[in-house]
């Protein structure tokens, strides 16, 4: 009966959402039926879409996860967008600086890197970083609230504009080609490069990206399950995010739990670099993300804040991200952007109903 | 420094710093009154594109901009009634007004004129006017609002209501004043200026809408309200100064240099809005404090 009450209301909310969509599509003289049918028909029917539909899930999965982790806590992280542009960066940083990486300036080899580490040293150095990097994004609003109780609401959208123009700095300034026309760092070393999953099974095409990033979002799925609600930490985490004060008078300090909530919330964004700059692109490009630090929010919000809410979120998210190519080029009237619209109001629609779903 | 501080780099920082002062303007009555406005992005995105389709349709930019306000107003009455009837949360909701308008604007326009990068180019002519070719109507317009939102604020029943009611809702509720119309009528009235400050982004400044053509101004201009401690006047000198770090950035194009020869890249002025709200919402220079009751929904039985 709790889980029934806990999926009814994202439930009702995207059924709505496609209701008014339709009634959008309606009204710029268009078939609903059959927009919705391309945008949800495309997803699931061959290995190569499913590959591509669980590729676009996992970055999802991991902002996700951060947001919901500093919801738990009682904190909005809107500055998903920002860590994981820090993070992607960063650990381009050390793919080129440790991966050996020599670049091609107008016909001179220029070596790039410090030096050249093995795989098996790279790859975990690579990950942590993103971790890291993220986290220490995520940890600034975290102790400005603790100690200032300024909001972090405000200071991660400052911080996402503040971050993305500093990544940008560098690369254009210091880690691009140069002569690239793209703002775009120079790649990472070969033995930074996570493995693809069509390397070890044959029968997925070769243009799917999918990678060791989407096994490492399931397991932090249940990393994060365990910590919140099977460990000590979790526990005290949850306690300030219900009642802060209560939670005081019970010995838990409020803003050390502040602090580590926007600390790992900023550390799971960062992942998704995991998923971009190893797993797929092999460098850091400028404004990769298209609002997937937003999206996390959303897909957060429909999943709950619980792991598994979030895998089922997260991949309703890349199904409809997955459709709207196909609804741009074989709808008449309808373009990409009802993908967009869809999820916003889904958004809003299940904001209107946390009121009656806590009762 | 003194040559770069020439007549043509104020006007571009009045120019910028226009849509800004109408936005900040929208999100004071609406935090005033104890709601969030996060979404102040998507509301100038709406007027934006309602003003150009409008002028584009009308060939007259003041009914474009009526148009663009009516459409901001609207936008605004549907964050409303999901943060003040349902009670939404103000951040989620505002957050899906902003992604909404990442969308819907594309989405009509690639139906209506088959093309949803942008809409129709509208000729010059038909544009908000310019004062030698530098001063527009709208920041004129602007520059009028300061002194007629302090009047309002200050000055008048409906301002005290307002303020009274972003304090102490349940105070204000017992003296009998109408809570819930009360933020109702605020939130529109954010609605409608931020939706002028985007109107004269896209039938002022540029002649055509394209896509998220705000570029954060929603957000620069919610910083600039916090910096100005939610008060009309010192939200003038906030949008100034942030428009003139953007006119900066735009004329010194690319790098900085300063007189020891010393460059700085532009991303490192773009950021001083983002940065000096952070330093100023931990207090280092005075406190800027919000409404007491920002955030929290009001419902009598509480």
């Amino acid at each position: 009966m709790k889980i029934l009450r806990e999926i009814i209301s994202p439930l009702v909310a995207v059924l709505l959402a496609f209701v008014v969509g339709a009634i959008i599509i309606l009204l710029i003289k268009d078939n609903p039926f059959e927009t919705y049918s391309i945008l949800l028909a495309n997803s699931f029917g061959s290995v190569k879409d499913i590959g591509w539909t669980l590729f676009l899930a996992t970055p999802l999965i991991f902002t996700g996860l951060a947001v919901a982790v500093a919801f738990r806590c009682g904190l909005f992280n809107i500055g998903a967008e920002g860590q994981l542009y820090v993070a992607s960066f960063a650990t381009a940083w050390v793919g080129i600086k440790f991966g050996g990486t020599v670049v091609d300036i107008f016909g001179k080899q220029e070596d790039w890197s410090w030096m050249s580490l093995p795989a098996i040293l790279l790859v975990p150095l690579c990950i942590l970083t993103a971790a890291v990097a993220g986290g220490i994004w995520g940890a600034i609003p975290g102790i400005l609230r603790a100690k200032f109780g300024s909001s972090e609401v405000i200071n991660t959208i400052m911080l996402n504009f503040t971050g993305i123009a500093l990544v940008s700095y560098f690369t254009q300034y210091h880690y691009k080609v140069p002569g690239d026309p793209i703002l775009q760092t120079a790649p990472i070393g070969k033995a930074a490069y996570i493995p693809q999953l069509k390397e070890y099974f044959s029968f997925i095409p070769d243009d799917v990206p999918l990678n060791f990033a989407f096994l490492i979002a399931i397991l932090m799925c249940v990393l994060v399950y365990i910590f919140l609600w099977k460990t000590k930490w979790g526990y005290e985490l949850r306690a300030v995010g219900q009642n802060a004060s209560a939670a005081e008078y019970g010995g838990i300090s409020p803003r050390k739990q502040i602090i580590i909530a926007m600390t790992l919330s900023g550390a799971l964004a960062g992942l998704v670099a995991i998923n971009e700059v190893l797993g797929s692109r092999h460098n850091y490009y400028d404004g990769f993300s298209a609002e997937l630090g937003f999206l996390g929010i959303a897909v957060a919000l429909l999943g709950r804040n619980h792991p598994l809410g979030i895998v089922v979120a997260a991949l309703f998210f890349a199904v409809l991200q997955r459709g709207e190519i196909f609804v741009d080029a074989f709808t008449r009237y309808v373009s990409k952007d009802i993908a967009t619209v869809l999820q916003a109001i889904a958004i809003l629609f299940v904001a209107c109903l946390q009121k009656y779903s806590k009762k | 420094m003194s040559e770069l501080l020439t007549l043509s780099l104020i006007f571009s920082a009045i120019r910028l710093a226009t849509p800004l002062i109408f936005a900040a303007l929208g999100g004071m009555f609406s935090e005033r009154s104890g709601i969030i406005n996060i979404a102040l992005e998507g509301l100038m995105l709406a007027g934006a594109f309602t003003a150009a389709v409008a002028t584009y349709e009308l060939n007259n930019s003041y009914l474009g901009l009526l148009c663009g306000m009516a459409a901001g107003g609207a936008l605004a009455l549907v964050y409303a009634v999901a943060v003040i009837q349902f009670e939404a949360n103000q951040v989620v909701a505002g957050t899906a007004i902003n992604f909404l308008m990442l969308g819907l604007p594309q989405l009509i326009s690639g139906a209506v004129y088959d093309s949803s990068g942008s809409t129709p180019q509208i000729a010059k002519e038909f544009l908000l006017p310019e004062f030698y070719n530098r001063l527009s109507i709208a920041s004129i317009l602007a520059f009028l609002l300061i002194p007629l939102c302090w009047y309002v604020l200050y000055k008048t029943p409906f301002g005290l209501r307002l303020r009274a009611v972003g304090e102490n809702p349940a105070a204000a509720d017992a003296a009998g004043i109408n809570v819930i119309k009360l933020r109702y009528v605020a939130v529109i009235l954010s609605g409608v200026l931020a939706a002028a400050g985007g109107a004269y982004l896209s039938i002022g400044q540029s002649s055509l809408f394209t896509r998220g053509m705000t570029a954060g101004r929603g957000f620069i201009a919610l910083a600039a309200l916090i910096l100005a401690k939610w008060k009309p006047v010192p939200v003038l000198f906030a949008c100034l100064f942030f428009g003139l770090t953007e006119a900066l950035t735009i004329q010194i194009q690319g790098v900085f240099k300063l007189p020891s020869g010393e460059e700085i890249p532009v991303q490192f002025i773009q950021i001083i809005p983002y940065v000096l709200t952070i330093i100023v919402l931990a207090g280092f220079i005075g406190l800027s404090r919000a409404p007491k009751a920002l955030g929290i929904p009001y419902s009598k039985e509480k």
